[in-house]
């Protein structure tokens, strides 16, 4: 037991990026009655959501499970220990390191701290296990787990405190100790309330390995549980959960924030409870953990002083409270002022907790997790992430329900009640008079007096400030002209083909050096438009007197902003406040220029000085400003500055007493605030930005007033903002502030360690020096010029310039392709090849800083190009953002030199799936454009897009005008209906989810490969390793240099990492964690030599993509005009005429790719080996290319070697996919369905067929339907003719991808995603027979319901969950009541509700209809009118459509809500309004104006046929 | 960028020449302007392309669409600052650049470029006609002094930012006016040289000072010139032309094109010259040898001067209209070339080398030609020319003007008295920095990279004039 824990940071590996995702849940007695039954059922529930969680390389060990219980009195006395009476005492498992010596010093430690805190330790126990029930890896580091007991004559509460003390400091001192095996020491839990058993086991294996759980005696009145999906294979008893007092499933994004602010806050914090013992308690979060685990410490620490359960959660995970959501104001008061203490911990979070006493669970804003609940008659409650982990007889259940976003579910075992969550709120809000502290303290910065106007022009220091701050032409024509124009961020295309900053050889702002991380897999981003309700930017600023274990008026005297940017005279008015409360320092950001770089460095400390000297004065802001700048003094990149200064008041533990105001003519773009605001700024004043826009209202440049360019300029600022922080899937700035998400490329590290103290930073880079130079250049620049010279140059970001940033797309490169491919002329290749390698050597992207080792055998030895070019792939490119023409010719090459095209998203037409048109990869993205039954089957693979290199964690938007008619009849949708394509795949908020869909899709096409595109970014690694467990074949890891149709012009310049990074830590990953042999590895990202793919290659892919450079072969001159639908070279456009123009035959793709794979075959000769598998991942053949002449300060330092680093494991671990294919839909229910309705398949007879169904029976139907559309194409069979019904709670998926012709009818339940896909099958959901609840009342399917739905119908008698209908956008759906986000980005179909809904209903519904049965005359205020019109019901079809469905409904479900009110239609019809898009009307009315017409001709009555 | 979707529902409109029957009258620029509206129209049509090949194409590094769209938002002087970044004297190359922008214009892919310089023309006259064109001398005198010697482009190039930069710049010119080939080697229908005037105007306005009929080596010693300034540049030209080597070339009527063109370009200017000392083409049978534009625009003079017919020969075979395979966008086309000159009524003829001139009374008369064919080396290549058997004929011809390119600088006289190094080719070899074998000479232009077109001489007058710039500031 050499190894404990993760490997150690190598290479491109840190363990800090380990995420996991869980099943969680809970049974419990209401009345708080024990017994063993309910531990049995929670291990029940457990072992049900057992395809929740993973299993590891070895396919024996799980990834951690485990129980909380109640401590079990009776079974500790009859194992004869001598405790007191239930509640005096204590005990708690300890994990021990193997050593017997190092064991007994950490026992020596605890038994020290005990004593000191004064408790009795009454003894140990050994615990029995067997250990012959674990994985081969969970067995290596498999603890010494033995079980303590001590006590004390206290109050229980008293006594619990002292154990979480003890434990505590326990936990330090030996974390702090010199055991060689201290990370084996672990103490699940110690309290006197519960007990945990847990471990790195599967969750089967948690009841055979804790013999205890075997025991009839162990007894509890709650059963709290977890299995875990993690994304590594790595043993790690100590992070299986439960943790103390919480079980989590999700991720907390905003993590890094969370425990620097806790960190920060700690100097400030006092308990009454614990008194000068609080010391003891430091640090509150134990270091080296997981995001769960520091979110449960600092619950548990909260709870440990007093706060209750609600309160705590209420302030660690509030719900949303802006004016969109409908809550009490007392409550919103109450969240508000909770905010003012502290910032949310953010993410998808699905939570149970319970301290012995109560337990309950809730769900963040979102509730983007599942959780349901069954209540039966005798008391029990079972909630867990799915229904159906626990049967009941029907005529037990009392309610079906599920958590619902922000809400809380509370059990008092002690009273026996449940708590509904208004009553548990409204006791919250209760506690202080909230409402009067805010109206009495806090200050919106609206109500202060302007003293004075601060003029935004700046008159004749424009020229000379703009250039000491880089303005170009650009910055003012192409960011901030048209932000001011249309309150948007402007919008590119196309990919990022410039030198990093740390390869430019223009000097760059220190901002361009950052690039955004964002969510992927693990946890989704958000759509900050639609769901708009959740996102907040409303920020605090003042002194945070936050001790957060109080509560008083002071806490909320603070200035209240709604949006970080702050116009001059707000900021005039900040400083002009003389209130006591509200004083402020102002500390320049600039350094003298004649005193060089010790000057600089030199101005950098005392910033920090004076901001120190600012907190011990008891100032309450701190302005950094640079607006002092002057031939003498220059600025200091304002990033560096803030984040220098935050670091250092956080070190200092000064930082929660002051507020950092940042003054600055730096910032212009939407970027600089994400990075200022994420280092620490709370609020920028972005002076010159506003200057620029008074400059260009003066020349006449923009036709606008400048109080309302301005309003536009913040708009789009903070439109942007929102966009950044939602594609990290958080919802308020509160929690992004301070929360570092960004990567930096080429920054070095001693200055990422003093100022940007844990921002990762993998490839070294700039120095104190390189910075220097790099400010001082451009304020060189400003004195010499003329003053009086008002232009500004070009700096060639966005277009080519001679003299400008070099782009590695360049007219020569690109003339050199064409000229090769379309002459098939390999030695102009060699030419282009020669260029283009050259021009990277300098390096543009990182891979020119690599070259291989050299030992030549003769090229004749070396695998054909033919072999070569099979692992060539084109980039997902759809038809609709490219022309057909092109997007055939793609295929058509690819088909030819046997690589794959991808079809992108949007469908493809079937018509080709049979010809050599036909793409071999169809992807599946978030808007499921086109992606039906028959599209599925017809693939070679599926590619599951998770994020674009160009916009990661982003949606897209296909603007009407651009849905012709066969693009729209491709993606099921109207012509002239804008397509919304969400940023969150809506099945995918989690990896046990992907795993899910993965699951669907290889269950609906058993033949083809399933793949999944994700971004380069850090912890891409751990997440492919979580994709590999997931069961894809492949796993693409895009750089952020990809192309894209449209996209912000910020996310392609910052968002995402090059591939290189990306691939190298993918690869890495999967060899350490031994899962590199179950997947294939891709990469795309600029690549366009043979050079290109042999140095990715060597880094460690399989398979490579080409897009860029295949469609500058198709004439493609990058005129990154892509979104503006006049491409000239007819690619990009679906115009007509425009199309005309395109030059592009498959041939010159064909020639290109053919000469690529020439190269590659001439450098596999150079290398010495023979076949291309031979080199994969050989990191080992490569070292970093050191040519002095092109080193410059700025590179000198750069360090590629964790790049090229070759791990130990990569020496007995495959390097390579090694056919290590697990079939994991060979059980599944759907082969027996096969077999049953082999006639009905073969020859259409009809047939009947019955079963019983459980949760673990996922996606039924879906390879059903797989067989018929293989026999029947798209049009399935006759409606009716397979006719299937189930009996019980349906798992996830249920009727997935349905063809027409199957009908499903469920009696029972079923899960999340019923009717995914659904290809024009009818399933019918209704309540068990016997059932005693009211249907209507009560929850019986889940969330995300008909996503991406084409055809169909579905009749539900019964709630169902969140996103019902989502992206629907063909299928008619019945249902009886549901949650928020109804109808979200629906494009089509019919929906009716005949009871409740949600917030947020029909947001980016931007087709098909829905009538809602408004029971309580109030829906109006949860639709999300952005899209939609509101009518009552007139129009007879309308009617006549809704009664249809409606008796549908009936005859399906036999609902007595739907006889209720078609029996008293009139009493009924009134209270329905019928929701509809105005786009899509005003395309309905057309067509029906059409269709008179057309009806009209026909007669003899139209005037046109007497002519 | 103005319009993103002009390009599709504008089309390409030329200003055009004027009717040729009326051109040819007399020596008034040929070519038409279009009015605002149809200017600003076709400056929409830039596509500002994400790789501007325009800008890359042309030699000095134009801001093509960033300009284009100053004029399409009609913003004259904007455009027109723009455009004076790059190029000194738009309105020379606004009018006689062969335009290798709008070959590597993207829309030129379909034959519908941009009209690149026609707008440019537009506006330096606009900027003229408004007032924008103000001299501005540099506000600080560095002391420095400059000599540049020769006022072709490359020399009044170098001497307009040498100016700006504060130097002090004086421009030596052998000939009795300022211009060089700019002057005296393009005729005016071409290029009226009121044109020329008014920039020298701004420049003198500016300080630079020029003295004509200063020949260095003869009027002013090479040795004083070197003492007395801080820097030399040598932007002489390479005059020296391409003979043409057979016998006959020494009777009367047999003449290099650029002694032909520089009398008219006189005559025109009010020089007088005797009827003997009069090259004119009047009443005969005119032979251009060579088919560049130097040929050309003897063609358009003879044409003017009533020449009774005019042929123009070439060695080299009839390029193709359309661009060849191998030579493809947007590289520079070696296509089909017609002039104005050339739709005034001359006989082209292509494949053809003289092999003799014939006389009548010492006076040429007629020349035989000989139509050859090229063949193309398949090892390395090369083009080799082969004389077609039987193939001879005689051209009538009573004034033949050689136009066959230029060789060199003249090394006679002052460079080889400065003692500066030659390259192979016998052009003064300089380095990247533009500096000769000799300290603190620096030569630019045609004389240091051989005879090219005005643009590349206007670059090279830049990148000396920066390295010049940089010698001085240490």
């Amino acid at each position: 037991m050499t190894k404990n824990r993760f490997p150690d940071k190598q290479g491109l590996y840190d363990p800090l990026n380990e995420h996991d995702s869980c099943g969680i849940g809970f049974v419990a007695h209401i009345k708080g009655a024990k017994s063993n039954e309910i531990i049995r059922r929670g291990l029940e529930v457990l072992k049900n959501m057992d395809h929740r969680g993973a299993t590891n390389s070895d396919n024996t060990s799980g990834d951690g499970a485990g129980i909380q219980i109640q401590v079990p009195h009776d079974f500790i006395v009859k194992q004869g220990i001598a405790v007191p009476a239930p509640g005096k005492y204590g005990t708690g498992l300890i994990f021990l390191p193997g050593d017997p010596q190092e064991a007994r010093l950490c026992e020596a430690v605890l038994e020290k701290h005990f004593k000191e805190e004064g408790l009795e330790l009454i003894g140990y126990r050994d615990v029995p296990v067997d250990s012959s029930v674990v994985g081969e890896i969970a067995r290596g580091s498999e603890p010494v787990i033995r079980q303590v007991f001590v006590k004390a004559t206290l109050e229980q509460d008293a006594l619990e405190r002292k154990l979480y003390l003890v434990r505590k400091l326990a936990e330090r001192e030996i974390r702090e100790s010199s055991l060689k095996e201290k990370s084996s020491f672990y103490i699940p839990s110690l309290s006197s309330k519960t007990l945990i058993y847990k471990g790195m086991l599967t969750p089967e294996q948690l009841r055979t390995y804790f013999l205890d759980l075997k025991d009839p005696e162990m007894k509890s009145a709650i059963a709290l549980i977890h299995s875990r999906f993690s994304t590594n294979t790595f043993p790690t008893w100590d992070l299986a959960q439960p943790f103390r007092m919480m079980a989590h499933n999700g991720e907390i994004n905003t993590v890094t924030g969370n425990r620097l602010w806790m960190h920060a806050r700690e100097s400030l914090l006092k308990s009454e409870i614990f008194g000068e013992d609080l010391k003891k308690l430091l640090p509150v979060i134990e270091p080296g953990k997981s995001d769960s685990a520091s979110l449960d410490n600092v619950l548990e620490f909260l709870l440990m002083n007093g706060r209750t359960i609600p309160h705590a959660i209420c302030m660690l995970i509030p719900e949303s409270f802006n004016d969109k959501n409908p809550i009490p104001d007392s409550l919103k008061a109450f969240y508000e002022f909770q905010s003012t203490l502290m910032e949310p911990w953010d993410g998808p979070a699905s939570i149970v907790f319970s301290d012995g006493r109560y337990i309950g669970g809730t769900l963040d804003r979102n509730g983007l997790r599942p959780s349901r609940y069954i209540i039966t008659n005798n008391d029990m409650i079972v909630m867990a992430s799915e229904v159906g982990v626990q049967t009941f007889d029907p005529s037990e259940v009392k309610a079906k329900g599920r958590l619902r976003p922000g809400k809380l579910l509370l059990v008092d075992t002690q009273l026996g009640i449940i708590i509904p969550d208004e009553e548990v709120k409204a006791e919250l809000t209760r506690r202080y008079p909230y409402n009067n502290w805010l109206r009495d303290n806090r200050i919106e910065i609206d109500d202060i007096v302007v003293k004075q106007r601060v003029p935004s022009s700046m008159g004749k220091e424009f020229p000379v400030y703009a250039r000491v701050f880089g303005y170009s032409k650009e910055d003012m024509k192409d960011v901030i002209g048209p932000m001011v124009m249309d309150a948007n961020e402007p919008t590119g295309s196309m990919g990022s083909d410039m030198p990093m900053a740390i390869f430019s050889e223009k000097p760059q702002r220190f901002f361009s050096y950052f690039r955004q991380i964002f969510a992927q897999v693990t946890n989704p981003p958000i759509d900050p438009i639609r769901e708009g309700l959740v996102m907040s930017l409303t920020n605090y600023i003042g002194s945070a007197m936050s001790n957060i274990l109080e509560e008083s008026p002071e806490h909320c005297r603070l200035i209240k902003i709604d949006s970080p940017v702050l116009t001059n005279t707000d900021l005039g008015k900040i400083k002009d406040l003389k209130h006591e409360q509200f004083t402020h320092s102002v500390i320049p950001m600039v350094f003298p220029v004649a005193e060089g770089e010790a000057g600089f460095r030199k101005a950098i400390d005392n910033m920090l000085e004076q901001a120190e000297k600012a907190v011990d004065d008891k100032m309450n802001f701190i302005i950094l400003t640079d607006r002092m700048v002057s031939e003498e003094m220059a600025p200091i990149p304002s990033l560096l500055a803030v984040s220098a200064v935050h670091h250092h008041l956080i070190r200092t533990r000064k930082r929660m007493q002051i507020g950092l105001i940042v003054e600055t003519g730096e910032v212009r773009e939407v970027m600089h605030y994400a990075l200022l605001l994420g280092y620490g700024a709370s609020m920028i004043n972005p002076y010159l930005a506003f200057a620029a826009i008074a400059e260009l209202i003066r020349k006449g440049e923009i036709n606008l007033d400048y109080r309302e360019a301005r309003y536009n300029y913040i708009k789009a600022i903070d439109k942007g903002l929102l966009k950044i922080i939602s594609k990290m899937g958080i919802s308020t700035l509160r929690s992004y502030h301070g929360s570092q998400l960004f990567e930096a490329v080429g920054i070095s590290k001693e200055i990422i360690d003093r100022y940007f103290t844990g921002t990762p930073s993998r490839i070294g880079g700039i120095s104190f020096e390189g910075i220097f130079n790099e400010a001082l250049s451009f304020h060189k620049e400003a004195y010499a010029g003329d003053p009086d010279d008002l232009s500004f140059t070009f700096d060639g970001t966005f277009t080519y310039r001679k003299n400008g940033e070099h782009h590695a797309w360049n007219p020569q490169t690109i003339g050199l392709l064409q000229w090769a491919a379309r002459n098939n002329d390999y030695s102009k290749y060699k030419e282009f090849s020669a260029l283009t390698d050259a021009e990277n050597q300098k390096p543009v992207f990182i891979r020119g800083a690599l070259r291989w080792k050299s030992n030549p055998i003769d090229i004749s030895l070396v695998e054909s190009e033919e072999e070569i070019m099979k692992r060539f792939v084109t980039g997902a490119m759809s038809y609709g953002s490219i022309s057909k023409e092109a997007h055939e010719a793609l295929a058509i090459a690819m088909n030819t030199i046997g690589g794959r095209s991808n079809t992108g998203e949007g469908g493809e037409n079937s018509e080709r799936f049979y010809k050599n048109t036909r793409s071999a990869i169809k992807q599946v993205a978030s808007g499921r454009f086109g992606v039906t039954n028959n599209y599925l089957i017809n693939a070679d693979e599926l590619q599951i897009k998770i994020a674009q290199g160009a916009k990661p964690g982003e949606g897209g938007q296909l603007p009407g005008y651009k849905v012709d008619k066969i693009i729209a009849k491709l993606r099921n949708s109207t012509p002239g209906i804008t397509l919304i394509s969400p940023p969150p795949h809506h099945d995918i908020y989690s990896i046990e989810d992907l795993a899910q869909l993965i699951y669907d899709l290889r269950c609906t096409n058993p033949a083809a490969k399933i793949s999944v595109k994700l971004v380069s970014e850090q912890g891409v690694g751990t997440i492919a390793a979580g994709v590999a467990k997931a069961y894809a074949d492949l796993i693409v890891i895009s750089g952020c240099e990809g192309g894209t149709g449209a996209s912000p012009t910020s996310s392609i310049r910052y968002a995402g990492l090059p591939a290189e990074l990306g691939i190298a830590e993918a690869h890495q990953t999967l060899v350490l964690n031994n899962l590199r042999g179950r997947v294939r590895l891709q990469t795309d990202g600029q690549l366009k030599t043979g050079r290109d793919v042999m140095i990715m290659g060597l880094l460690g892919a399989e398979e490579f993509g080409f897009a860029t450079s295949a469609l500058i072969t198709l004439g493609c001159v990058m005129m990154r005009k892509c979104h503006l639908n006049t491409c000239p070279a007819g690619i990009a456009t679906q115009d007509e005429a425009l199309r005309k123009r395109f030059t592009g035959q498959s041939e010159h793709v064909i020639n290109f790719l053919r000469f690529v794979a020439r190269e590659v075959r001439e450098y596999l000769a150079e290398v010495g080996y023979r076949k291309f598998d031979d080199i994969v991942g050989r990191t080992d053949l490569l070292e970093q290319y050191r040519d002095t002449e092109l080193m410059t300060v700025k590179t000198r330092d750069l360090d590629l070697s964790k790049l090229i680093f070759f791990p130990e494991a990569s020496k007995k671990n495959p390097l390579r996919y090694s056919n290590q294919t697990v079939n994991t839909v060979k059980d599944m229910m759907d082969h027996r369905l096969i077999r049953e309705a082999n006639k009905a398949i073969k020859s259409g007879e009809k047939v009947w067929i019955a079963h019983d169904i459980r949760n673990v029976d996922r996606t039924i139907g879906a390879m059903l339907s797989g067989e018929i559309s293989k026999r029947y194409g798209e049009k399935g069979l006759p409606e009716d003719t397979i006719n299937c019904t189930f009996y019980g709670s349906a798992g996830q998926s249920f009727g997935a991808f349905l063809v027409k012709g199957v009908s499903l009818r469920l009696e029972g339940d079923a899960n999340d995603y019923l009717g995914k896909g659904l290809s024009g099958g009818s399933i019918s959901v209704v309540p068990p027979a016997g059932s005693m609840f009211v249907p209507e009342e009560n929850i019986i399917i889940g969330n995300t319901i008909l996503y991406g739905a084409t055809s169909g119908k579905i009749f539900i008698r019964g709630q169902a969950g969140e996103r019902f209908c989502v992206r629907n956008s063909g299928a008619l759906a019945v249902v009886e009541g549901v949650g928020d986000h109804c109808c979200e980005y629906m494009t089509g179909g019919r929906v009716v509700v005949l009871g409740k809904t949600g917030r947020n209903f029909a947001a980016g519904m931007s087709g098909g209809i829905a009538f809602v049965l408004n029971v309580d005359g109030n829906f109006d205020y949860f639709c999300n009118k952005g899209l939609v019109e509101l009518t009552p019901l007139e129009d007879k079809n309308d009617i006549r459509d809704l009664q249809e469905m409606i008796n549908q409904h009936l005859l399906h479900t036999q609902s007595l809500l739907a006889a209720k009110i078609l029996t008293n239609w009139d009493e009924y019809l009134p209270k329905f309004v019928k929701v509809i898009p105005f786009e899509y009307k005003k395309v309905l009315e057309e067509l029906k104006l059409r269709e008179l017409e057309r009806k009209l001709q026909l007669t003899e009555d139209n005037p046109a046929l007497h002519y | 960028m103005g319009n993103p979707k002009a390009f599709i529902k504008i089309k390409r409109k030329d200003g055009g020449y004027r009717p040729i029957s009326e051109r040819t009258g007399d020596f008034g620029e040929v070519e038409q302007t279009l009015d605002e509206q149809d200017r600003r129209d076709q400056a929409s049509r830039c596509m500002d392309c994400g790789v501007a090949f325009c800008h890359w194409g042309c030699p000095v590094g134009s801001k093509i669409p960033e300009w284009q769209d100053a004029v399409y938002r009609g913003n004259w002087e904007e455009a027109y600052q723009i455009l004076t970044s790059t190029n000194f004297m738009p309105e020379i190359t606004g009018r006689i650049c062969p335009a290798p922008c709008e070959k590597s214009c993207v829309l030129a892919i379909h034959k519908e470029s941009v009209t690149i310089r026609e707008n440019e023309c537009s506006v330096v006259e606009n900027a003229f006609d408004r007032g924008f064109v103000k001299p501005k001398p540099p506000k600080k005198r560095t002391g420095k002094k400059v000599a540049v010697i020769g006022s072709g482009p490359a020399g009044l190039s170098a001497a307009d930012l040498l100016n700006k930069a504060g130097h002090t710049v004086t421009v030596f010119e052998q000939d009795d006016a300022i211009g060089g080939l700019l002057r005296y080697g393009i005729p005016d229908f071409k290029l009226n040289k009121g044109i020329i005037d008014r920039r020298l105007a701004m420049m003198e306005a500016e300080g630079v000072k020029f003295k004509v009929n200063t020949r260095v080596g003869r009027d002013i010693t090479e040795k004083k010139l070197v003492a007395d300034y801080d820097a030399v540049l040598l932007s002489v030209g390479a005059m020296k032309p391409r003979d043409l080597v057979v016998e006959g070339r020494d009777l009367t009527g047999v003449h290099f094109a650029m002694e032909y063109l520089k009398q008219q370009n006189k005559v025109i200017r009010g020089v007088e010259f005797s009827e003997t000392e009069r090259l004119s083409a009047r009443d005969k049978h005119v032979l251009v040898i060579g088919g560049g534009d130097t040929g050309s625009d003897c063609v358009g003079t003879a044409i003017r001067q009533k020449a009774a017919s005019v042929t123009q020969i070439e060695i080299m075979p009839e390029p193709p209209v359309d661009r060849s395979k191998d030579n493809p966008w947007p590289y520079w086309p070696t296509t089909l070339r017609t002039s104005s000159s050339h739709e005034e009524g001359c006989n082209r003829r292509w494949s053809l080398i003289t092999k003799k001139l014939n006389s009548i009374d010492g006076r040429v008369v007629s020349a035989e030609v000989v139509g050859v064919e090229w063949i193309k080396d398949e090892q390395n290549g090369r083009m080799s020319m082969r004389e077609l058997a039987g193939s001879s004929e005689i051209l009538k011809a009573d004034l033949v003007l050689l136009a066959m390119g230029f060789v060199s600088p003249d090394h006679d006289g002052l460079l080889d008295k400065l003692g500066v190094e030659y390259d192979s080719r016998g052009n003064i070899h300089a380095a990247k920095s533009n500096m000769t074998s000799q300290a603190k000479i620096f030569a630019a232009g045609d004389a240091a990279r051989g005879a090219s077109l005005v643009v590349h001489a206007i670059q090279s007058g830049r990148e000396a004039a920066f390295h010049i710039d940089a010698f001085l500031r240490g």
